[in-house]
């Protein structure tokens, strides 16, 4: 008896997730604009920030650093991020037009709404990022197995734990209005404390420890040191700008010459990373599920 | 008989304010209940308590045999509901609407698309199957609705206010489904409902304000609580007039703000014999049998729509229409 109730309702689980998430997915391929949108905002990022912080930099003294190499897997994760945390917007949607009411009586798990909306905004955000990743070379990355399978597998994992976030706080929202505004002031510190724009290197300590305890600034790194292992983002050159006889003259003669700091590929250890994104996914993930539960 | 659905003792209160009062009923199968009251009389808050959507604050029901609170899974698997508010997803095509619905209520894999096709040939909208609903008019996406409610077969059908912003024709067809669904399906229904007309198409209206049951009964039963025919008059004073009335004729008066109503047995006997002796100027005098409208008066005191419902609804429906263009 007990046992044909547990297998009842995990039926019941999954099939609630299943339906719940098609039915996402549907909406997405449909919506046109959001296709489009998909497709070109990240490369906005890419290009014009990308482009211009490259020539900063070049004028400020870090030579050839590769800017836009830097920044690819940091836009990778942001198109995540956003996409991941507004895709939640669904669930208020749903709540204004009643169909959230036809989800919640239906004999499903209210914890399978949660997941379904969950697995649909991951999927979403997994798909932007693999349009994405369609301009890998563009960013001077050239494509390895390793590199596409491993940022595959960091996306997915970065997205569902982004989307939890986002279902957790869209699940206790009533207002269409006030939802984008808290979604900035929760996404905007996440997005500029993660590095995903700039390197986390030399801050003050009081942003390095905000950096510390964002855990999208695991995700970042991890995708960073994934996408661009092996790559060498700044020549050791030295910094200052002499013509090359000279130069040469000078280091055979031994004297020390000021070199630019290197711009790090990795600060964490990648299972480091992973660790942490997967356990604060999880936990609210668990989290989502009990606010779901708890609405009437 | 059986009782499909049983209630006993149910209140429910929202902090400080009680919403339904130690209310209990039985419906039996294959009935359609109506509740009747105005808005705000706690119709919602029982249907929603009774689909398992609100849990009571004491009291039980039940609802084909399961208990609302603790086997919620069974209760919903044995109900259909059609909500006040629309639920339907607009940006999905009627058929997948329907087969969300299929998939949720886990009806089986080889009859899911028989059984679409079978409610929609029943609500006449076989031939817009694969339209997106927001291309859908408000009476199309009711019957949709209606529709969706029986796909899983329930044993018991709930309808909150389902003709509410609707015009009179498709309020209409609407309830010629209804009937055909009792008389085909023999399912039970229960409804509720502001509309007084509408109620009489009910085989039992429990009538409910503020909370509580004030009467429940055949609509006939109801009618003949009233007794005789109802007679309206207004007079250069209705006061007086309501005294004099009273006294020297001993009819029993039906309490109303705006004119003076009272019943008697055979009013066309009555009425020339009141013009020749009454010692006020009468402005006014009409009668008419009795209505589920004279009942509600008499058992309450008050009309049951006292603020312009007619324009509620209409103000409803375009701000539902308006919102949905929004989107």
């Amino acid at each position: 008896m007990l046992e044909e109730v547990r297998k009842g309702s995990v039926e019941r689980f999954l099939v609630g997730t299943y339906i719940v998430w098609l039915r996402d997915v549907k909406r997405f391929w449909r919506d046109t604009m959001r296709r489009i949108g998909a497709f070109v905002q990240p490369l906005i990022y890419l290009f014009l920030l990308g482009t211009g912080l490259q020539s900063a930099f070049k004028v400020f003294g870090a030579g050839e650093t590769k800017y836009i190499t830097f920044m690819y897997p940091g836009i990778l994760a942001m198109t995540v991020l956003f996409t991941s945390m507004f895709s939640s917007i669904s669930i208020i949607w749903d709540r204004e037009f009643g169909f959230l009411k036809e989800m919640t009586v239906a004999p499903i798990p209210r914890s399978s709404i949660a997941m379904g909306k969950i697995l649909g905004g991951a999927t979403t955000a997994l798909l932007q990022g693999v349009i994405f990743l369609f301009f890998m070379p563009l960013a001077g990355i050239s494509y390895s197995l390793y590199r596409v399978l491993m940022a595959l597998l960091v996306m997915a994992i970065l997205s569902l734990t982004l989307t939890s976030l986002g279902v957790l706080i869209a699940s206790r929202m009533r207002s269409m209005e006030g939802f984008p505004i808290l979604m900035n002031f929760i996404l905007m510190p996440m997005f500029f404390l993660s590095g995903a724009m700039f390197p986390l290197q030399g801050l003050p300590g009081w942003m390095e420890f905000l950096t510390k305890i964002n855990p999208m600034s695991y995700g970042v790194d991890a995708m960073r040191t994934v996408v661009l292992r092996g790559l060498v983002l700044t020549p050791s050159d030295p910094l200052v700008n002499l013509p090359p006889e000279l130069l040469e003259k000078l280091v055979s003669s031994g004297v020390q010459l000021p070199h630019s700091a290197q711009l790090k590929v990795s600060l964490y250890p990648l299972h480091l990373d992973l660790l942490v994104v997967l356990g604060v996914g999880l936990f609210l993930f668990l989290l989502s599920s009990l606010m779901f539960g708890r609405q009437d | 008989m059986v009782a499909v659905i049983e209630v006993q003792e149910l209140t429910k209160k929202y902090g400080d304010i009680e919403a339904v009062k130690g209310i209990s009923f039985h419906v039996q199968e294959g009935e359609v209940f109506g509740f009747l009251g105005p808005n705000g009389a706690g119709k919602t808050t029982t249907i929603s308590i009774l689909c398992t959507l609100l849990s009571p604050t004491s009291g039980y029901a039940k609802v084909n045999g399961y208990d609302v609170v603790r086997q919620k899974d069974e209760v919903r698997q044995a109900i259909g509901l059609v909500f006040q508010d629309p639920s339907l997803d607009e940006r999905l095509t009627a058929w997948e609407n329907l087969m969300f619905h299929a998939l949720a209520y886990r009806v089986p894999k080889g009859e899911r698309e028989r059984r679409i096709r079978e409610v929609l040939d029943m609500v006449e909208l076989a031939g817009r199957a694969e339209d997106l609903v927001e291309t859908f008019s408000g009476g199309m996406k009711r019957r949709l609705e209606i529709a969706r409610g029986l796909l899983h077969y329930p044993r018991v059908l709930f309808l909150d206010e389902p003709t509410l912003g609707l015009d009179p024709q498709t309020r209409n067809s609407i309830w010629e489904y209804i009937l055909h669904l009792k008389k085909e399906e023999g399912i039970t229904i229960f409804m509720t409902t502001h509309y007084m007309d509408e109620a009489e198409n009910c085989d039992r209206i429990a009538i409910i304000d503020y909370g509580k049951i004030v009467a429940l009964d055949t609509p006939e039963g109801l009618k003949a609580m009233v007794g005789g025919d109802v007679v309206r008059l207004v007079t250069e004073d209705d006061r007086k007039a309501e005294e004099i009335l009273r006294e020297s004729y001993g009819v029993k008066m039906i309490r109303d703000r705006d004119c003076l109503c009272f019943e008697v047995d055979r009013a066309e006997n009555f009425i020339p014999k009141l013009i020749r002796e009454f010692p006020l100027r009468i402005d006014s005098i009409s009668m008419h049998r009795p209505t589920l409208e004279d009942v509600f008066l008499k058992l309450t005191g008050h009309e049951i729509r006292p603020q312009a419902p007619d324009e509620m609804d209409n103000l409803r429906s375009f701000v539902r229409a308006h919102s949905r263009k929004k989107r």
